[in-house]
């Protein structure tokens, strides 16, 4: 009885843990599946067809590296401008503060199928043609509000006393910039980045409404939902899960080893990196 | 304050052969102890002694490894936090920061199902000194009157036990002075035992009738601040309750009620009863606002029979009240000599030879 | 990502860092003005073209007009698709909520040296793709599967299946969007001193009142965030509808969708992603007033 009131909690969250995970290992245990028909949404027999002929199916690399593309670009581009405003926000004083927050926030508020269909409003009154240039516009409107939000609490979680430190022994507003306020926001914009990029890389609704013909890795999926998704899409969404996680925790054990080499200074809450917190 | 202070039958608190241990850790060992109903209780000691693992059980806040807690004869070792008739000041107060003072301080009654909890917060507040302060959210109010919330929020469920964590520990020095005056004269007050958790001993001498110095998870002494101060039975206690010059030595003779110990080639004397040592190897100790220091050419002023040890200054420090001389002796110790300044302008200066001499019933004797 | 949304904006740095100069202006004119032409013209151009009305004799083509009846068209046609939606999201909100929390408590309070990887754990399925996530449910609520097998056995499935039924869009909504309830709650819940738990039950509360009168009052900017950040994307899906549900579970981004790209009808496309806009952002702004917590920018 008393385990169980102490256990309760804890039992809770692994079944949800366990819940997160159920259509990760369809995913991953299906890319090792031999369909019966062109469905590949049943177990049927053991085959490494969709890992040894990666690319057998006609379009699905393509697609994929399209992906990774508007991806870099998107994730790059939307950085820069984001951690530009996420400077001027927290460092700045400057008219019309709140109207700039609210065009900041309305992007995080706003269903993407409605920023998909006004996008695609503006490209037809204009006569835009649709492709990438279209999709990665839209990629990068819909991240830098992201990238804000993350930046912008990394730099409020540092300790102003340290650029007054800076400016104490002797460095300019430049160097202090370049010494202490950069080097100590890296990881925030790093973290930014990496979530740019992988809302770029796995967005559908936005693009599909902006790609016009042009195939991302998600718009092939869609597709291929219709007629039977081919097991090398299962292969790659494995590959791309399993990097992920790599690189998260890679970074986090990282930091931890980092922080317990450093005893002597208490945990910040503000250094977990991919994991932007308040 | 009628609704305050009634006219309970309040019951000593009793723990017997209490031991915590957190894996191999022996946080608590073996603790057995009475605390007389309505008394002043400090628990004193350097942080990680197992003051707090002793407090949070008596809380109810951690499971005992084994032993019992009891209030008068009813064991309330099995009961949960809530169940137990024991409140907690908590250190940094932990006040409620969605509630304001008033239901801060109802939290209590209201969770006990009392309905018209108005007269009594009232009342609490009063006491306290904070009813205009009803209607203000914690973070709205100082240090100091966030302190005496967490004290009405605790005291107005009447416990039978009202236990303290480092209350005034994040507190500056004045304002802590005035809360141990304000402390002790609502615990006079409302007669409640209070059992106080510090590692500050002046705040622990000035507030308790009675001080438990803790020391690795046991109890090393326990007494009236003054009879502990004063005659200290372990080398730990000396130490760590004020300061303490301890020379080892051994005993070499009686002298009537006195001892007779050689040190270090001297020979001091200090009365038997004085000494807890058991073999006649021992600790000589002497505090030292208890020791005079002369001048060299002073020496005929030492009256007879007192204990003497010559020595150099090191060091002099003016801290208004007193000087504190460290002075080096012979065999290379260094001791500490206070002096009250009542003579302006009288001062011995580093590098003086000086004569530091003590009366032998301010000695004391300690097992090495 | 989602809980930056969640952290308290207020603490802004004292005045004297800040600095007024023009290069304050230089910092923020690229970024906004990418957010300006491509966030707020769009919707400025989605407004005008929800009141166009069609050139005559050529069908597809649209004229600037302020054709209001386009949005009477929109609702009488739609209006299920609309309550669907919020009923959908709403069930799905609240059904994410239920299973977060827990999580997210165990995470913030409980797990100590487990943490990190926990919240790497929450974080880890949105790395495998959104729409093969969805797909994958096909599998797992298949007329034959166990789980359906399971239920059916309990006799507690109304058409005696879940794929293809309003439960598996649900279902769906609720799982994809599950970290967006966690994360924020775990900003919060990782907030809370744990002294005031203790507190509480050293004041007589039990578990129960505890949770009640102190852990949940103080994790509430927590569930705002997280309750909106679920419902905003949930409403707005059609993913999991089109995947999981049957053509009598469509919300409302089907028919926006449906309307845009294969019917070509701009007008009404345009007054129906107008009208789920406004109608997120008037709950929102209600949702966080009752709330009480505005600083959510």
């Amino acid at each position: 009885m008393k385990w169980l009131r102490s256990h309760l909690v804890g039992m809770f969250a692994v079944l949800a843990l366990v819940y997160l995970f159920i259509p990760i290992s369809v995913i991953i245990v299906l890319s090792f599946n031999k369909p019966a028909g062109k469905f590949n949404i049943r177990w049927n027999e053991f085959s490494l067809d969709g890992w040894t002929n990666i690319c057998g199916v006609p379009g699905v690399c393509e697609s994929f590296l399209t992906s990774i593309q508007i991806g870099l670009i998107s994730a790059l581009a939307a950085t820069v401008l984001g951690t530009l405003i996420a400077f001027a926000l927290v460092r700045y004083r400057f008219r019309g503060r709140s109207t700039t927050n609210l065009l900041i926030f309305l992007p995080m508020a706003t269903p993407e199928v409605v920023m998909g269909a006004s996008l695609l409003a503006l490209f037809l009154n204009l006569q835009f043609p649709l492709g990438q240039t279209t999709v990665i516009i839209a990629h990068i409107m819909f991240i830098i509000s992201f990238v804000v939000v993350t930046v912008k609490a990394r730099l409020q979680g540092m300790d102003p006393r340290l650029e007054e430190a800076a400016r104490d022994l002797y460095a300019s507003p430049g160097q202090t910039f370049r010494y202490v306020t950069f080097p100590l926001v890296l990881p925030g914009i790093l973290g930014a980045a990496l979530l740019g990029f992988a809302l770029s890389f796995d967005d559908f609704i936005i693009s599909f409404f902006n790609a016009g013909t042009l195939v991302t890795f998600p718009i092939y999926i869609w597709g291929a939902a219709q007629r039977g998704i081919p097991v090398q899409v299962n292969a790659l969404a494995t590959i791309v899960f399993i990097s992920a996680l790599a690189i998260v925790l890679f970074v986090q054990i990282r930091g931890q080893m980092k922080r317990k080499s450093l005893t002597a200074a208490p945990a910040n809450p503000a250094t977990i990196d991919v994991l932007p917190r308040s | 304050m009628s609704t305050i202070t009634s006219s309970r039958n309040i019951e000593d608190l009793r723990l017997e052969n209490l031991v915590k241990s957190f894996g191999d850790f022996l946080a608590v060992d073996d603790i057995t102890l009475t605390i007389p109903a309505g008394s002043f209780f400090a628990l004193l000691g350097a942080s990680g002694c197992g003051k707090t693992t002793t407090l949070r059980m008596i809380a109810g806040l951690e499971d005992p490894t084994s032993g019992t807690i009891k209030v008068g004869n009813t064991d309330i070792t099995g009961l949960r936090a809530f169940q137990r008739p024991v409140n907690t000041v908590f250190q940094s107060y932990a006040l409620f920061p969605h509630l304001d003072i008033f239901e801060n301080v109802a939290f209590g009654l209201r969770r006990r199902g009392i309905k018209d909890v108005t007269p009594a917060v009232e009342a609490m507040l009063e006491l306290v000194e904070l009813a205009p302060m009803a209607r203000r959210k914690p973070a709205q109010l100082s240090g100091g009157q966030q302190q005496r919330v967490a004290v009405a929020r605790a005291l107005i469920n009447q416990p039978d036990v009202l236990l303290l964590d480092e209350p005034l520990g994040a507190l500056d020095l004045k304002l802590r002075r005035q809360m141990q005056i304000e402390l002790k004269r609502i615990q006079t007050e409302v007669g409640t035992t209070f059992v106080h958790v510090t590692h500050d001993q002046e705040e622990a001498m000035t507030m308790a009738d009675t001080v438990a110095v803790m020391n690795a998870g046991r109890i090393e002494q326990m007494g009236h601040p003054a009879d502990v101060y004063e005659l200290p039975k372990t080398a730990f206690v000396a130490n760590f309750l004020g300061q303490a010059n301890l020379f080892s030595g051994s005993v070499t003779g009686r002298d009537g009620e006195d001892l007779v110990v050689a040190t270090n080639g001297l020979s001091m004397r200090l009365p038997a009863q004085r000494n807890s040592a058991t073999g006649t190897e021992l600790l000589v100790g002497v505090r030292p606002e208890k020791m005079t220091i002369l001048d060299e050419v002073d020496a005929g002023k030492i009256p007879t029979g007192s204990n003497l040890v010559t020595g150099l200054v090191t060091d002099v420090s003016y801290t208004g009240v007193s000087t504190q001389y460290l002075v080096e002796a012979p065999w290379g110790q260094v001791l500490n000599v206070f002096e009250q300044n009542v003579i302006v302008g009288d001062r011995c200066e580093v590098g003086d030879p000086v004569l530091v001499h003590w009366a032998p019933e301010h000695t004391f004797g300690l097992g090495s | 990502m989602v809980v930056g949304v969640a952290a308290k904006g207020g603490t802004s740095i004292a005045p004297g860092a800040q600095r007024r100069s023009r290069t304050g202006y230089f910092l923020l004119l690229p970024g906004m003005a990418w957010l300006g032409i491509f966030f707020a013209i769009p919707i400025a151009t989605l407004f005008m073209t929800s009141l166009q009305a069609p050139v005559e004799g050529a069908s597809g083509q649209y004229a600037p007009a302020f054709q209001v009846s386009n949005y009477a068209d929109a609702i009488i046609e739609y209006w299920p698709q609309f309550l669907r939606s919020f009923l959908y999201a709403g069930i799905a909100t609240l059904l994410a909520l239920v299973i977060a929390y827990p999580l997210a408590y165990f995470i913030a309070v409980k797990a100590g040296r487990w943490r990190t990887l926990m919240l790497v754990l929450v974080i880890a399925p949105s790395f495998a793709s959104f729409l093969l996530r969805t797909y994958a449910w096909r599998t797992i609520l298949a007329d034959e599967s166990p789980v359906t097998t399971f239920l059916n056995a309990l006799h507690v499935l109304p058409d005696d299946r879940i794929l293809n039924t309003s439960i598996a869009v649900i279902a769906g909504l609720t799982y994809n969007f599950l970290p967006f309830m966690v994360l924020p709650l775990y900003a919060a819940l990782e907030r809370l001193d744990p002294r005031l738990i203790e507190a509480s039950n050293d004041l007589y509360a039990n578990p129960i009142t505890t949770f009640r009168k102190v852990t949940w009052p103080l994790s509430l900017p927590g569930v705002v965030a997280g309750t909106l950040l679920t419902f905003i994307p949930a409403a707005g899906d059609y993913i999991n509808a089109e995947l999981l549900g049957s053509t009598q579970d469509r919300m409302i981004g089907n028919a926006i969708q449906t309307n845009f790209i294969d019917f070509r009808d701009y007008p009404i496309a345009s007054a129906l992603s107008f009208m789920l806009m406004a109608a997120i952002l008037v709950l929102v702004f209600a949702y966080i007033r009752r709330a009480g917590t505005e600083d959510l920018v």
